[in-house]
């Protein structure tokens, strides 16, 4: 009975809070506390349900004669309840103080109204997780996809949020139609709704239809998950709902997407052939490069934050893909490692993910801005909010020893274990490409990072916004603060969050990555002895950074230090000589020219000679090409086909009484027929 | 972990560095037909600097001043990882090839920042450049190291550390990580080490506004950072005359030394004739040769495959 509480917990908390936060509007603290609590019981659940490797079922409530209402959690479902339960804490604290301050982007929408659908965002998104057949399943798909919709839109007021949020939903509904068919596919060959019933029934699917189960799963998890070229929706949709719910989507909401990949890939559909793994590693490593070079070239920074997320689903997506591989190909330890190594990479993004946006939100609550070329200076004006932020950069930039390198090392593991293991040149080119790729995108999540903290943050103030900015009240301080500490915490504990995904993989996999990852705080990688100890590097760091302060103490006697103006070619210092972030990132423009194209008009005013120049208008825009050949064409034949369909509709009652009566004359031809 | 490995690395790397310098700088002003300022230069500017008073930018904040140790840090750190005396890293249990790109990365964050941090627009044009080139290099130095990685079968520099020339893979690895070291560095063709023209630099465009002993912390671990690329190619392409894994012959580390300061050294020269003869490129044709270290990587471990398969 106790262990079926623990199942529920999270979601009574979460659906709880939605009237408490519609009725004690004076209190906001009120449902912040309950979706806190929510949190942690849902948290502790997942830490339990690891531990213990239980699975806990909960069958009932009947709602039609062939569909009922079911929840499960297992070792994954209990992993991601974790994914979904860390940020909802830090969410629900800031969310407190971020709608009650002034300047906040949350589009006139009430704030009592976005803490309900805050909770019932939560709720849904536990659900898709807990949900144990396809009912179910849609259902709370469903939910997550509408409730997230109305964040994005918000009041309705703006017309940009209102883009967003159409096409947004557009696309969560394509995704969904593909799931749809995917999921009835599988429930006709297995006689059933329930999950159990579409494992069982794995076998006897032929090659055809694991293949089109892939196929549309792909596309409908793919478009949620924002893979490129399905991502359009994300980087619109994502920046324009309230800070502390894009930290939700992008941290958490995505990562729906890789839990349904999986299970399908592993449980329903699977284990496939090995072109499943390569073709989702393929599309991993276009989304990671592509994701982080759009990120660069974005000046506001929550659409540079969304585009990175395109480039972290890029990296879960090349690890998936090799775990995938691996297994089809007979290497279940390779594919236990490339998975631990998603699933981990998962969870850090989440959390770093998520304290970036709280940061952006931050920005916007205290300069009032979340263009970058208007920040600048905000480190002295804003201290704590910088230091959150710094770490949360330092993080995503998979530098050591903070959470986000401890993913990208064991993913490089897993690619070459895999390499290692599945001995063909073909699978030997792949590994190359990915890892390439993610190195690549490693250095220029550095790049990129460097450029949203350095120009954001540092020297002079870029605007009257940025030089008049106040730092954010405690409790947005102490949302950011709590995802910081974990940003640090599962950077030097990596080891821990690696035994946690054990059972995990142990469930999917049959095994788990060798014994030695993850043991005492070490990581030894599937071979020999790679090995990354976070604890001691740490440690050997501050060691060798006291050395030479102490040769050069002995050296020099005690360090002096002028404070003095910068030089500047001996002119007065002007915060427009600094480079600015679209100055910043030229290099990498110029030098992926080819692959993001971008358009520059320069126009120059020379009114009186060539050798005066009285004005120069220098415009630079990216249109990214998918969009301009995939959707456009697409939308242009939706549009004209729907424009032919509009004369049926003549507004007339008989006409359309006509038509019911033609469409059951068909279709009882057709049941008679067939 | 071996202590003693440990306890001789850490003054080999931060006493022998400024003497590599002094000497590719030396054979350098030769080749130019120059006297050169002689091999022991780098000490003294080093000294020099250390005993002088610093000068920060008004603009600037703690970031400024944090990013020298932790630049430092970062790369000494990565500089003991590497296998010098003996076939072995002397922390093999705690760091591997994939921790030392990393080291890098978090050293390359930590000094654009602070250069970012002056206010100066110097600092932004070097940190904006040294950032996009690293972006091309940090892919190529990991896929050479995984070309060498995969067939020694672990990413530990211990294991990595075969009879020198590991099989064909070998050539196109050392070519990529010749180009690799050459970038990293700072050195023509890619970027100029001896010059502040802003049309040109890189790497000395983001310690324009640093000075005194903030600057020669830098300048000495931007040294140990060359001479730990050194030793990688020494070890991995190299290493003949390194004593053997847990050796505890004096005479053989000794040995081990002395192969390793050669090898070192000469790698050095050749770093200095490509300086001398060639001339630096343009700055945006420089990442066409760094492209070319990519694909000469990605060229290697598919070799691997081949050969192996």
């Amino acid at each position: 009975m106790s262990n079926t509480l623990l199942l529920i917990a999270p979601l009574v908390y979460f659906l709880l809070a939605v009237p408490v936060a519609l009725v004690a509007q004076r209190w906001r603290v009120l449902p912040a506390a309950l979706i806190a609590l929510g949190g942690v019981a849902g948290a502790l659940a997942s830490l339990w349900v690891l531990r213990e490797s239980e699975v806990i079922t909960l069958a009932g409530w009947q709602i039609a004669p062939f569909a009922q209402f079911s929840v499960r959690l297992d070792a994954l479902a209990a992993f991601f309840v974790g994914v979904i339960c860390l940020p909802a804490v830090a969410v629900a604290i800031y969310g407190i103080g971020y709608l009650n301050a002034a300047g906040a982007d949350h589009q006139h929408a009430p704030p009592a109204a976005i803490d309900a659908l805050l909770a019932a965002f939560l709720a849904a998104m536990t659900l898709v997780v807990l949900a144990d057949n396809v009912f179910s399943f849609l259902i709370a798909w469903e939910l997550m996809s509408l409730v997230s919709f109305f964040l994005v839109i918000g009041d309705g007021r703006q017309a940009t949020a209102r883009r967003a949020g159409f096409i947004y939903i557009v696309m969560t509904h394509i995704s969904a139609g593909f799931l749809l068919l995917a999921l009835l596919l599988l429930a006709r060959q297995a006689g059933g709704f329930e999950f159990a019933q579409l494992r069982a029934a794995t076998g006897g699917l032929d090659g055809w239809e694991r293949n089109a189960v892939f196929g549309l799963a792909l596309v409908g998890f793919g478009t949620k998950l924002g893979l490129i070229p399905l991502h359009v929706w994300l980087p619109r949709a994502h920046p324009a709902a309230p800070s502390h719910i894009s930290a939700l989507m992008s941290g958490v909401m995505v990562k729906t997407a890789i839990y349904g990949l999986v299970r399908v890939i592993w449980e329903f559909a699977g284990p496939g052939p090995a072109w499943w793994g390569g073709l989702l590693m393929a599309l991993g490593a276009i989304s990671a490069v592509l994701g982080i070079l759009y990120a660069l070239m974005e000046r506001d920074l929550k659409r540079m934050l969304a585009y990175s997320t395109v480039e972290h689903v890029g990296i879960i997506t090349i690890g998936v893909g090799a775990a995938a591989l691996a297994a089809s190909k007979g290497h279940p330890t390779v594919a236990a490692l490339a998975l631990t190594a998603a699933l981990v990479h998962l969870y850090n993004h989440s959390v770093f993910k998520g304290l970036l946006f709280l940061g952006a939100g931050a920005l916007q609550t205290g300069a009032g801005t979340r263009d970058l070329e208007r920040m600048g200076g905000l480190i002295r004006r804003m201290p704590k909010t910088a230091l959150c932020v710094l770490i949360g950069a330092l993080g995503i930039a998979a530098v050591p020893p903070l959470s986000g390198f401890a993913g990208e090392w064991l993913l490089f593991q897993g690619l070459l274990d895999l390499g290692a293991n599945v001995n063909s040149a073909t699978i030997g080119l792949l590994v190359a490409l990915a890892a390439g790729a993610l190195a690549l995108t490693g250095a220029l999540a550095v790049a990129a990072f460097v450029r949203a903290f350095g120009v954001g943050f540092l020297a002079q103030p870029r605007s009257a916004g940025a030089s008049a900015a106040r730092e954010v009240p405690t409790s947005m301080l102490a949302g950011m603060a709590l995802l910081a500490a974990s940003v640090i915490a599962m950077g030097l504990a990596a080891a821990g969050v690696v035994r946690m995904v054990r059972p995990v993989t142990t469930g999917l996999v049959g095994t788990h990555a060798t014994p030695a990852l993850g043991e005492g705080n070490v990581f030894n990688a599937g071979w020999l002895s790679g090995a990354y100890a976070p604890w001691a590097v740490v440690a050997g760091l501050v060691a060798v950074g006291v050395l030479p302060w102490l040769v050069a103490r002995l050296l020099g006697g005690a360090g002096r230090e002028r404070v003095a103006p910068p030089w500047v070619c001996g002119v007065d210092l002007e915060p427009r000589m600094q480079y600015s972030a679209t100055g910043f990132a030229k290099p990498i423009r110029l030098i992926f020219q080819a692959v993001i194209r971008p358009q520059r008009t320069v126009d120059v005013d020379r009114p009186i000679s060539a050798y005066f120049v009285s004005s120069i208008r220098y415009d630079e825009q990216l249109h990214p090409i998918y969009e301009r050949h995939l959707y456009q064409r697409g939308v242009a034949v939706l549009v004209g086909a729907s424009r032919r369909i509009r004369t049926l509709q003549s507004g007339s009652i008989r006409a359309y009484i006509a038509y019911i009566f033609l469409t059951l004359l068909v279709v009882l031809t057709l049941t008679r027929l067939l | 972990m071996d202590w003693l490995l440990l306890a001789l690395q850490i003054p080999l790397m931060l006493l022998l560095a400024p003497l590599v310098q002094g000497i590719i700088k030396t054979s350098k002003a030769r080749w130019q037909s120059r006297r050169g300022p002689g091999v022991l230069q780098p000490y003294r500017d080093i000294a020099k600097w250390l005993s002088r008073e610093s000068v920060a930018s008004d603009q600037a904040s703690w970031i400024f001043r944090a990013a020298p140790p932790v630049y430092a840090a970062a790369i000494l750190f990565a500089a003991l990882l590497v296998p010098t005396l003996e076939r072995r890293s002397p922390l093999p249990a705690i760091a591997d090839a994939i921790v030392f790109v990393g080291l890098f990365a978090l050293a390359r964050f930590w000094l654009a920042i602070a250069a970012l941090d002056t206010a100066s627009n110097f600092g932004g044009m070097g940190a904006s450049r040294e950032v996009a080139f690293a972006a091309l290099v940090e892919p190529a130095l990991l896929l050479v190291l995984f070309a060498v990685a995969l067939p020694a079968g672990s990413t530990s520099f211990s294991a990595m550390v075969g009879d020198g020339w590991p099989g064909a893979a070998a050539v196109p690895a050392f070519a990529a990580l010749l180009v690799v070291t050459i970038a990293e560095t700072g050195r023509v063709p890619v970027d100029n080490p001896d010059t502040h023209l802003e049309l040109t630099m890189i790497h000395e465009g983001m310690l324009l506004e640093y000075s005194g002993r903030p600057l020669g912390v830098i300048h000495w671990a931007t040294q140990v950072k060359q001479l730990a690329f050194l030793s990688l190619l020494a070890a991995l392409f190299f290493p003949w005359g390194m004593a053997d894994a847990g050796s505890r012959a004096p005479l053989a580390l000794l040995l081990g030394l002395l192969a390793w300061f050669v090898t070192v050294v000469v790698l050095g020269l050749l770093l200095g004739v490509i300086e001398t003869a060639y001339a630096k490129l343009r700055i945006f044709r420089a990442p066409d040769l760094i492209g070319v270290a990519s694909v000469l990587g990605v060229l290697a471990v598919m070799l691997t495959f081949v050969v192996e398969g």
